[in-house]
C-alpha cells in the first residue's frame, strides 16, 4: 500500500528527479502556490473532510481493491497534502513519487466529482501537482517528449509541415477511387466548418481521415482542412502541466480557424483535445468562451443524422456496448445524442453499468497512455473495474468515439481476454452508410 | 504590386466572366479565387481522372498536372499554385511552372509588390524556402514558421540544426532549434526559436524563444535579449524606427515589450497582435484589459469597447484603427476607433481602410450571402460569394468584386451605392 | 461553579458568537478577494441557476452517485446534519435562553422529537468514529484535526444529552455543554468545519461548471 511499493523506472522522471536539490523543490513549490494557486486549492485543502466517499469513483482504488493509495483523496494525500505540510520542502524522491501518482495513477477523467458532496475538484489538484512537476522537470519521458513536440510542431507526434498535406492528399487519392469527385478542400476560406484531427490520424489511422471525408463528401458538407500547423486539437501539453505550450497550441489552432473564416471547428473523435479545445485552452489565453464553437464529431454526426444527409444503407449488427468518454460526457453532456447516433446506427445496445456521466474511465485519458510503454500495466491492471464491467455486458463490440478510450480499452480487451472490437462512429457510420457517389 | 491608379475606377458593374464557362469537359470546378483589380477570376478544375489544369475567365491554363492547390493571385495579379506532376511538386506562375521541382512544396509567399514570390520545400527529407524558383543553399532537417521579408529580398524559418533521437527529451532540452535567413542558421541554438519577422528593410530578423522549458525570450539576429518572460508572442520590428515589440508574459500578465524593456506595463490578460502605422508613432495591438474581455489599445490605452472575441486588427496610415469583435464567431461587428457600428454580421473578413484613413470597408456575410459595408453602410446587392474590398487611390471610389448565380462581376461604386 | 456558568453564558456567549460570526465573515471576505486576484477566471463561471441546481440534488438524499454507493456515509451525514442544525436552533431549552436574554422566541422542536435527533447526532459521531477508526481509505488519510473536529461536534451533544437527562451535577453539565457548544462555535471558521461557510460555494462552483459550460450534471 503507497507508492514506495510500486515505483517504476522512468527516464524522465530519473532525469529530472537528478538534477533537483530541496531547495530547488520547495522555491518552485512556495512561488507555485504564491503564484498561480489561490482560492480554490485553499478552499478543497481545508475543507475536505476526510469522508474517503471517493474511493470507489475511481477504477484505481476498484481495481486495486480498495487500495486507499488510490482512492482519490489517497492520492491527494500522498501529493498535494504532503507538500503542504511540508510547504515543499521535500527530497527529490518525493517529487518523483508525487509524478508517478499525478501523471500515471490519476486520468484528471473527473469522476470523483460525482462522489464529492463539498464539490472538491481533485483533478484540479492532481493537475497542479502535474504543473509542479513540470516545473521541476520531473515528468515521464514519453509525455514530455509529446509536449516538446507540440512546441516544435503545434502536432503531438512531430509531424511536420508537408507531411500534413501530403496525408490529406493521398487520402484524397485513396478516396477518390471510391468516390471520384471527393475532395478534402485544404484552406478553403469561409467554409462552414474546419475539421481537425489529431496527430495519430496522419500519422498512423490515416483510414479515419478517409472515413471522415467520406461522411462530410456523402452529407455534401461545405467543409476545409488548414494546409498549415494549428490543425492538430490534441494537447498533451495540457496534461504534463506545460501551461505556456497548452496556450501556444490552442491559439495556433483558434486562429486558423478564424483565419479561414469557418463557422465551427469540427473534430474528430477524440476527447481530451476536445477539453483541451472546449474549456481549457481558451481560459488560458483570456476567452471566456472557446473564441470558435467547437462541435464533438458525437454531435456532428447526431446533425447528419437528424437532417437526414446521411442515411444508414444498413445497421450495424448488435448488440454492441457504449463506452461514455469522460472528456465529451462529464467534460460536454452528449450522452444522450451518442445514444441517439448508437441506436440509429447499430442494432441494439447493451448499457453499461454504470454509465453516462457515472461511466468508468478507459485508463488512457488525462496523458496516461501518454507516458507511454513503462507504465502500460499501471493503465491495465488498473482498469480491471472496467474489463468487468465490458465483460458484463455479454457483448461483441464497444463504441467509443475518443482516441484515448481506444488506446487504453483496447489494453484491456486483450489482456483480458474480453474478445471485443472496438469501433469509433466514424468506422460503422461510413461500413453501414448509404454511398449514392460511390462507384 | 498592381498600380492601383491604372485599374478602371468607372463607377459601373461589369461581369468579368461566368465561373461555369470552365465547366466545359471539366468534370468539376473548385472555389473560385479573383486578382486583386477584379479583372480575372480562376478556379482548379479537374479534367479527367487526376488531370487538373487552372481555369481563368473560361480559358484553361496549357499544363495539365496530376494535382493541383492553393490557387492564389499574387499582389501583381499574377496566377499561382502548387502543382503536382509525375510525383513531383513545384509552383506554376501564370501556367509556367518552375524548372526545379521538389519532393513537396507548400506556402506560397508574396512580397509586398508581389514581384517575388516564394515557397516553402522539402527535398529528400531537407526543407528550405525557394525564392522564384531556386532553393536556399542550405536546407534543414524541419523547418518551419516561413517568413519572407517585405521586399522579397530575404527568406527566414525556424529550422532544426541537430538530429533527435527517439524520445530524446536530453537532447531536445540542450536545444537544437535555430533561426536561418536565407538559408543560413544562427550559430545560437534554442529550446524553442518561433516566428521570425524581418524588418523593414528586410535586413534584421527578430524571433520568439525558448530558453529552457520555463524561459521564453526574443533574439534579433541571433542576439538574445536580456529579459526573461513566462511566455512570449511573436515579435515584429516598428517600420520606422526599427524598434523590436514583442508581446511578454510577467506573473500571469502581459505586456508590450520594447527593445528589451517592458513599455506597456503587464496588465493585461491577453495581448497579441501588435501593429503599426507606417510612420511608428502608432502602436496598436488586441489586448484583453480583463479575462473573457477583449478590445484594441493603441498606444497602451484600451478602447472602451470590449467584446468577448476580437480579430483582425487594422490599422490606417493615419492611425485610426478597426477590428472584428465577435461573441464567440457569432454576431460580427465592426469597430472602429473604438466606436462600434451598428450592423452585426455572421462573418466578417479584415476592415479595409482607405490611403487617407477616412473610409473604412469590409466585407460581410449574413444568411450566406455576402456583400461589403462601408462605414456602416450596406451596398444594396449581396452576393453567393464576395472577395475583400479595395478602395481606389483617393477613397472616393470602392471596387466590389461579387459572385451571384456563377457570374463574377467587378463592381466600382461610389459612397452612396451604400445605405444604413 | 455558577461563576463559571455565568461566564460560559455571559461574557463567553457574546466571545463565541462575536468569533463565529465575524470570523466566518472575515473568513469569506479574504477567500473571496483571494478567489478574485488568483481564481477570477474561474469565479466568471459561477451561475446561480447551476449553483443551485447542484446544491440542491446534493440535498437530497441517495440522490448523487456518491451517496449512492455510500449509503451508510449517506444516512449517517444526513441525519448527524440534520440534528446538527435542528437541535441547536429548535431545542426548546435553548429557545427559552433566547427569549431570557433577548425577549424573542419561536416554535419549539417537541421534547422527544429533540431527544431523538441528539441521540442520533451521538450516534453518527460514533459511526464516524467507527469509519475513521476502522475504514482503510480513512486510515489512509485521517490526521489528528479530523479526530478533533469530529470531537468538537460530538461534545455538546453529549453534554447536553447527559445534562437533559440530569446525569451527573446539573451545573457542572449544562456549564460544559455550553462551553462545549461555544468551542463549535468558535471552530467552526478556524478548522475544517469551515465547510460550513465555504461547502457551499465550492458545491456551487462545481454544478456551475458542470452546468453552464459542461452540460452534465455533477451528482
Amino acid at each position: 500500500m503507497g507508492i514506495e511499493q510500486r515505483r517504476i523506472d522512468d527516464a524522465g522522471l530519473a532525469r529530472g528527479m537528478a538534477a533537483l536539490t530541496p531547495e530547488k523543490i520547495a522555491k518552485t513549490f512556495q512561488a507555485l502556490i504564491a503564484g498561480e494557486c489561490g482560492a480554490r486549492l485553499r478552499t478543497y485543502v481545508e475543507t475536505c473532510m476526510r469522508c474517503g466517499m471517493c474511493g470507489p469513483a475511481c477504477h484505481y482504488f476498484l481495481s486495486h481493491d480498495g487500495d486507499p493509495s488510490y482512492a482519490p483523496v489517497g492520492k491527494v494525500s500522498e501529493t498535494m497534502w504532503k507538500l503542504l505540510k511540508a510547504d515543499g520542502k521535500v527530497d527529490p524522491r518525493v517529487i518523483g513519487d508525487c509524478a508517478q501518482i499525478a501523471y500515471t495513477e490519476c486520468n484528471l477523467c473527473r469522476r470523483c466529482m460525482h462522489y464529492c458532496p463539498l464539490g472538491i475538484d481533485t483533478a484540479y489538484i492532481i493537475s497542479v501537482v502535474r504543473r509542479l512537476c513540470h516545473k521541476l522537470g520531473v515528468t515521464p519521458m514519453y509525455i514530455q517528449d509529446t509536449a516538446h513536440s507540440h512546441s516544435a510542431t503545434l502536432n503531438q507526434m512531430w509531424v511536420k509541415d508537408d507531411e500534413w498535406t501530403d496525408s490529406l492528399q493521398w487520402q484524397e487519392d485513396e478516396a477518390r477511387s471510391e468516390f471520384p469527385d471527393l475532395r478534402i478542400p485544404l484552406e478553403m476560406e469561409g467554409a462552414d466548418f474546419m475539421y481537425s484531427v489529431i496527430a495519430p490520424e496522419p500519422k498512423f489511422r490515416t483510414q479515419l481521415i478517409y472515413q471522415a471525408a467520406a461522411i462530410f463528401h456523402t452529407a455534401g458538407c461545405n467543409w476545409t482542412m488548414p494546409g498549415t500547423p494549428g490543425w492538430d486539437n490534441s494537447n498533451m501539453a495540457m496534461f504534463s502541466g506545460d501551461a505556456e505550450i497548452m496556450g501556444r497550441v490552442e491559439r495556433y489552432h483558434f486562429e486558423t480557424a478564424q483565419r479561414l473564416r469557418v463557422k465551427r471547428i469540427v473534430m474528430g473523435e477524440c476527447g481530451h483535445a476536445f477539453r483541451a479545445v472546449y474549456d481549457v485552452g481558451n481560459r488560458w489565453l483570456g476567452w471566456k468562451m472557446h473564441p470558435v464553437p467547437v462541435v464533438h464529431s458525437i454531435e456532428f454526426f447526431w446533425e447528419l443524422l437528424d437532417q437526414g444527409k446521411i442515411r444508414m444503407a444498413s445497421k450495424y449488427p448488435g448488440p454492441v456496448t457504449i463506452h461514455d468518454p469522460c472528456n465529451v460526457i462529464r467534460g460536454r453532456g452528449l450522452m444522450d445524442k451518442l445514444r441517439e447516433v448508437v441506436n440509429h446506427i447499430c442494432d441494439g445496445v447493451v448499457e453499461m453499468s454504470p454509465n453516462r456521466e457515472h461511466n468508468l474511465c478507459c485508463c488512457a485519458g488525462g496523458g496516461v497512455i501518454n507516458c507511454g510503454p513503462p507504465f502500460k500495466n499501471v493503465r491495465i491492471v488498473g482498469n480491471k473495474a472496467k474489463a468487468d464491467q465490458l465483460k458484463a455486458t455479454g457483448v461483441q463490440t464497444c463504441i467509443a468515439p475518443c482516441h484515448n478510450c481506444h488506446g487504453g480499452l483496447e489494453d484491456i480487451i486483450h489482456h483480458y481476454k474480453l474478445g471485443m472490437k472496438l469501433k469509433f462512429l466514424g468506422d460503422i457510420i461510413y461500413e453501414h452508410m448509404e454511398k449514392p457517389g460511390a462507384v | 504590386m498592381q498600380n492601383k491608379a491604372s485599374w478602371d475606377w468607372e463607377p459601373g458593374s461589369r461581369v468579368i466572366a461566368d465561373t461555369r464557362d470552365c465547366s466545359g469537359g471539366a468534370e468539376w470546378i473548385e472555389e473560385p479565387y479573383v486578382s486583386p483589380d477584379g479583372e480575372r477570376v480562376a478556379a482548379v478544375a479537374c479534367v479527367g481522372e487526376a488531370q487538373f489544369t487552372l481555369c481563368a475567365n473560361g480559358q484553361p491554363w496549357e499544363n495539365v498536372f496530376d494535382k493541383i492547390w492553393y490557387p492564389r493571385f499574387s499582389p501583381d495579379g499574377r496566377l499561382t499554385a502548387i502543382v503536382q506532376s509525375d510525383g513531383e511538386w513545384t509552383l506554376a506562375v501564370d501556367d509556367a511552372p518552375w524548372e526545379q521541382t521538389f519532393a513537396y512544396l507548400w506556402g506560397t509567399r508574396f512580397s509586398r509588390d508581389g514581384s517575388i514570390i516564394a515557397a516553402s520545400i522539402q527535398q529528400d527529407g531537407e526543407y528550405g524556402l525557394a525564392v522564384d524558383g531556386e532553393p536556399w543553399e542550405g536546407l534543414f532537417e524541419n523547418a518551419t514558421d516561413f517568413a519572407l521579408s517585405d521586399d522579397g529580398s530575404a527568406g527566414a524559418a525556424s529550422v532544426q540544426v541537430k538530429s533527435l533521437g527517439q524520445a530524446d527529451i536530453a537532447t531536445f532540452q540542450q536545444g537544437v532549434y535555430s533561426i536561418a535567413v536565407n538559408g543560413e542558421a544562427w550559430d545560437a541554438v534554442f529550446v524553442n526559436a518561433w516566428n521570425p519577422s524581418f524588418d523593414a528593410a528586410g535586413k534584421r530578423v527578430a524571433a520568439a524563444l525558448r530558453h529552457s522549458l520555463y524561459e521564453y525570450g526574443v533574439a534579433v539576429d541571433g542576439v538574445p535579449w536580456k529579459s526573461r518572460f513566462g511566455s512570449v508572442w511573436e515579435p515584429v520590428f516598428n517600420p520606422a524606427t526599427g524598434e523590436v515589440n514583442a508581446p511578454g508574459r510577467v506573473q500571469g500578465k502581459w505586456g508590450l515589450a520594447v527593445d528589451d524593456q517592458m513599455a506597456w506595463p503587464a496588465r493585461y490578460a491577453q495581448l497579441w497582435h501588435v501593429a503599426f502605422t507606417p510612420d511608428g508613432k502608432t502602436t496598436a495591438a488586441i489586448v484583453a484589459p480583463e479575462f473573457g474581455s477583449f478590445t484594441v489599445a493603441v498606444n497602451d490605452r484600451p478602447w472602451e469597447a470590449t467584446f468577448p472575441v476580437v480579430t483582425d486588427l487594422a490599422l490606417a496610415k493615419n492611425g485610426r484603427a478597426a477590428c472584428l469583435g465577435s461573441d464567440c464567431n457569432k454576431n460580427f461587428a465592426i469597430c472602429v476607433d473604438g466606436r462600434t457600428w451598428s450592423g452585426r454580421y455572421d462573418m466578417a473578413w479584415t476592415p479595409v481602410f482607405s490611403d487617407d484613413g477616412a473610409n473604412v470597408a469590409v466585407l460581410v456575410e449574413k444568411q450566406g450571402k455576402r456583400t461589403v459595408v462601408l462605414n456602416d453602410k450596406v451596398y444594396r446587392e449581396w452576393f453567393d460569394t464576395a472577395f475583400p474590398p479595395v478602395f481606389s487611390p483617393d477613397g472616393g471610389k470602392v471596387l466590389i468584386r461579387g459572385i451571384s448565380g456563377g457570374k463574377f462581376m467587378r463592381i466600382v461604386v461610389t459612397p452612396d451605392a451604400f445605405h444604413a | 461553579m455558577r461563576e463559571l456558568y455565568e461566564f460560559a453564558v455571559g461574557p463567553m456567549a457574546w466571545a463565541a458568537f462575536g468569533v463565529f460570526l465575524i470570523g466566518s465573515v472575515i473568513r469569506l471576505i479574504s477567500m473571496y478577494s483571494l478567489a478574485r486576484k488568483k481564481d477570477g477566471p474561474f469565479l466568471s463561471y459561477m451561475s446561480w441557476r447551476f449553483g443551485l441546481r447542484s446544491i440542491l440534488n446534493w440535498l437530497i438524499p441517495f440522490n448523487a452517485q456518491g451517496w449512492k454507493e455510500n449509503p451508510l456515509v449517506c444516512v449517517t451525514t444526513f441525519v448527524f446534519h440534520l440534528g446538527l442544525i435542528l437541535v441547536p436552533l429548535f431545542l426548546l431549552g435553548h429557545v427559552v435562553l433566547w427569549d431570557q436574554y433577548w425577549g424573542f422566541s419561536y416554535p419549539t422542536l417537541p421534547e422527544q422529537a429533540a431527544d431523538i435527533f441528539t441521540i442520533a447526532v451521538i450516534v453518527a459521531c460514533l459511526v464516524f468514529a467507527w469509519r475513521r477508526a476502522t475504514n482503510r481509505t480513512l486510515r489512509f488519510v485521517t490526521t489528528g484535526q479530523d479526530w478533533l473536529v469530529l470531537l468538537i461536534a460530538f461534545l455538546p451533544f453529549l453534554t447536553g444529552f447527559l445534562a437533559s437527562q440530569h446525569v451527573g451535577p446539573p451545573l457542572v453539565m449544562t456549564t460544559l455543554h455550553v462551553l462545549s457548544g461555544e468551542l463549535m462555535l468558535m471552530a467552526i471558521p478556524f478548522t475544517r468545519l469551515s465547510h460550513m461557510i465555504f461547502g457551499l460555494f465550492s458545491r456551487a462552483y462545481m454544478g456551475s461548471e458542470f452546468g453552464g459550460v459542461r452540460h452534465a450534471k455533477d451528482w
